[in-house]
């Protein structure tokens, strides 16, 4: 075991895949000498070279774009893309190139591309430096999207997203980088727990609570609190977005009767609203009340002063707790 | 504004010729070939094909029976040109109209109709014939091509002889993306082996070539740092002298390079356009005064090297070609309604699963069980 941040464990977990396959690329803006923004890549490029970890241009949609070339070609490229907010320029090339081109090739072209954004606010940054973009590509077919919430999640997640053949949207809650966890960095990769699988990370009976990401320490900690007053949640980390593995969910709400689901992201259109529709389908029967929604608002992401507004925190899942209570 | 101070255009000067429209051979300092009668045969024999197997297309779509078509007509000599000019080992990034350019590289004709049809998105292996998917958002499969070139590079694949070359195909309304600019940057900054085929047309569907630059489209290669030529898009001669000479370039490690073949859309964007709304018929008159068969064809009896009974044998080929072809497609059956599913990951999707085994239960209850009519 080994206690690393979040951010070391992804660094660690570039490490391992790069060693375990010499095809895998390492391509970004600022990823060589600089270690990128966050330093994930910190010390890659010293160790395996400036042709496989290698800064790019400035422009997202040529990185992604030539992602896709250096795919067809062989490689499996690992694009970072500094920021949620700087994504979209890359987005029609996600969209319609990476999402699609397995498809429509009728399965003839594969493209092992992992695209890693930090997301989520709480580190007090300037706009389009904290926003949660998941929803635009967990719902685009031919995409995976997967969010670590600790450092162990880190580690293993993203040498699992490399090893995929399918393009994977690798999102990293940026405000966690800095939390630490043990990592058992000496064990199998084939042993590790699936990447495409939500699990409960703390057992309840009173009330499921479904989060992703940043917002697992957050809904873990709002369990905590509940827990003095005498009130157990179920909380589920749900790991992958798309695709979305909800039969631990609706297990653990045919015997809660209470879900609510927690994200960063606006509500409107949301991965809560799918989450949602599923467990009332799924679990109609067992529910004491409507599953509820904590999330940001549908604002665009305010001034860092506000943020804490803003983002779900303990209080508002406490608030939603006592309201599914009260239904 | 006087004359003199008018900013230069993107009109017509500086093109690279070997063939006049008259037919007429003529020289070139940098950009020559040496063909044989019998290489001027083929070309010709590509050429007169391609364009008959896309009047079928378009009889095809006007017929009910594909729905849509982009015509190549007035093009075939920058796609022949440089479709012939590739080494087998070379790497076509393509856009959708690009149906010459995948006949000379020997992929079945019949390859595009799955996708204009409708009864598939015209997968093809792009390993097996060098040879990309067809692209239909513009100039996205530039930074495919660019990517796919630095790989080559990564490879080692550059510096001799044997070396590979990319070339990316797009067109004058292509120039103006992003994607097409960032194509320039990567490729420049990281040498890459590519070659960026620009098919100048003239049209962006009704736009114009000056909507999109003020001028020489060509000339945009040098603000990146690396060559640019234009050439004349309707001499297959000078199409292919070019793009060998910047494919062998690439492949010897001297990096990217862009070719402007200037050239123009004798037919509709596709089969869905009305170009007599917005161009008139005197200028396209005009460029059938430059047409690629036709200088090509006077070419061959100025050299003695056809005659006329060897062009109607490759007019009735061709024709043949077409008859097969049109069988073929009315043939391509519709696809099973549950194949929608297929393809969509590489490894299984429990969700994409799930929808398949709930719409084939839905089917199920239907007497016809699912299929239509």
């Amino acid at each position: 075991m080994t206690l690393l941040t979040l951010g070391k464990a992804l660094n660690e977990g570039l490490r391992r895949a790069m060693e375990a396959d010499p095809k895998v690329l390492i391509m970004g803006e600022d990823v060589g000498k600089l270690g990128g923004v966050f330093r994930i890549t910190d010390g890659l490029q010293k160790d395996f070279g400036e042709q496989r970890v290698f800064d790019t241009p400035l422009a997202e949609s040529g990185i992604v774009g030539t992602a896709v070339g250096l795919a067809i070609r062989g490689y499996r490229p690992v694009c970072e893309i500094q920021f949620d907010g700087f994504v979209y320029p890359a987005y029609d090339q996600i969209v319609s190139q990476v999402a699609k081109l397995h498809y429509r090739s009728g399965g003839r072209v594969r493209l092992p591309i992992v695209i890693r954004i930090p997301y989520g606010g709480g580190i007090g940054a300037v706009e389009h430096h904290s926003e949660s973009p998941e929803a635009y590509f967990a719902h685009t077919a031919g995409l995976k999207v997967v969010t670590c919430a600790d450092a162990l999640d880190a580690y293993w997640m993203i040498q699992q997203a490399i090893a995929s053949d399918d393009p994977v949207v690798f999102l990293e809650p940026k405000r966690r980088y800095w939390e630490k966890a043990e990592v058992p960095t000496g064990a199998r990769l084939d042993d590790a727990f699936p990447l495409h699988a939500s699990r409960v990370v703390r057992p309840g009976r009173h009330a499921t609570i479904i989060a992703y990401g940043p917002m697992v320490r957050t809904a873990m900690e709002a369990a905590d609190a509940a827990a003095t007053e005498g009130r157990e949640l179920e909380v589920i980390d749900l790991r992958s977005l798309s695709p979305l593995d909800l039969d631990p969910v609706y297990e653990s709400v045919r015997r809660t009767g209470r879900a609510i689901v927690v994200h960063e992201a606006p509500r409107s259109g949301g991965l809560g609203g799918e989450v949602a529709a599923q467990v009332t389908q799924e679990c109609f029967y067992s529910l004491e009340a409507p599953v509820l929604r904590v999330t940001g608002f549908d604002t665009p992401y305010p001034p860092a002063r506000l943020e804490d507004e803003y983002l779900p925190d303990l209080d508002r899942i406490l608030d939603a707790v006592d309201r599914t209570g009260e239904w | 504004m006087s004359d003199g101070d008018a900013p230069p255009t993107a009109g017509e000067p500086e093109l690279v010729q070997l063939l006049t429209p008259d037919g007429e051979r003529v020289t070139h300092p940098e950009y020559d070939v040496d063909f044989t009668d019998e290489e001027l045969r083929g070309l010709y024999r590509d050429l007169v094909v391609i364009r008959k197997l896309d009047a079928e297309a378009t009889a095809l779509q006007r017929q009910g029976e594909l729905g849509l078509w982009a015509s190549l007509l007035g093009q075939e000599a920058a796609q022949v040109g440089s479709g012939r000019a590739l080494r087998p080992q070379d790497m076509v990034f393509p856009t959708y109209r690009e149906h010459g350019v995948l006949y000379c590289r020997g992929i079945d004709p019949i390859k595009p109709f799955g996708l204009f049809r409708g009864v598939e998105h015209g997968g093809l292996d792009p390993h097996e014939n060098k040879f990309n998917m067809y692209t239909i958002v513009i100039g996205a499969q530039t930074l495919h091509a660019t990517g796919y070139a630095m790989g080559v590079a990564m490879d080692g694949k550059v510096g001799t002889d044997d070396g590979e070359a990319v070339i990316a195909y797009f067109g004058d309304g292509a120039s103006s993306q992003g994607d097409v600019n960032e194509a320039f940057v990567w490729s420049s900054v990281f040498n890459a082996p590519v070659v960026f085929f620009c098919q100048n047309n003239q049209f962006a569907i009704s736009a114009p070539a000056d909507r999109q630059t003020r001028v020489p489209l060509f000339h945009r290669a040098a603000g990146f740092g690396f060559p640019g030529v234009r050439v004349d898009g309707n001499d297959v001669l000078a199409c292919y002298a070019v793009t060998r000479r910047a494919l062998d370039d690439a492949r010897h490690g001297q990096g990217p390079s862009l070719i402007e073949a200037y050239t123009y859309r004798m037919g509709a964007h596709t089969t869905s356009d009305d170009p007599t709304r917005y161009r008139i018929a005197s200028e396209v008159q005009a460029w059938q005064g430059k047409d690629p068969i036709l200088r090509l064809r006077r070419y061959l009896e100025r050299l003695g090297a056809a005659d006329e009974p060897y062009f109607a044998s490759i007019d009735d080929d061709a024709a043949h070609q077409a008859v097969t072809l049109r069988e073929r497609v009315l043939a391509m059956p519709d696809p099973e309604p549950l194949s929608m599913f297929d393809h969509v990951y590489a490894e299984p999707s429990p969700v994409v699963e799930a929808e398949r085994a709930e719409f084939a239960t839905y089917l199920a209850t239907f007497a016809t069980g699912g299929q239509h009519g």
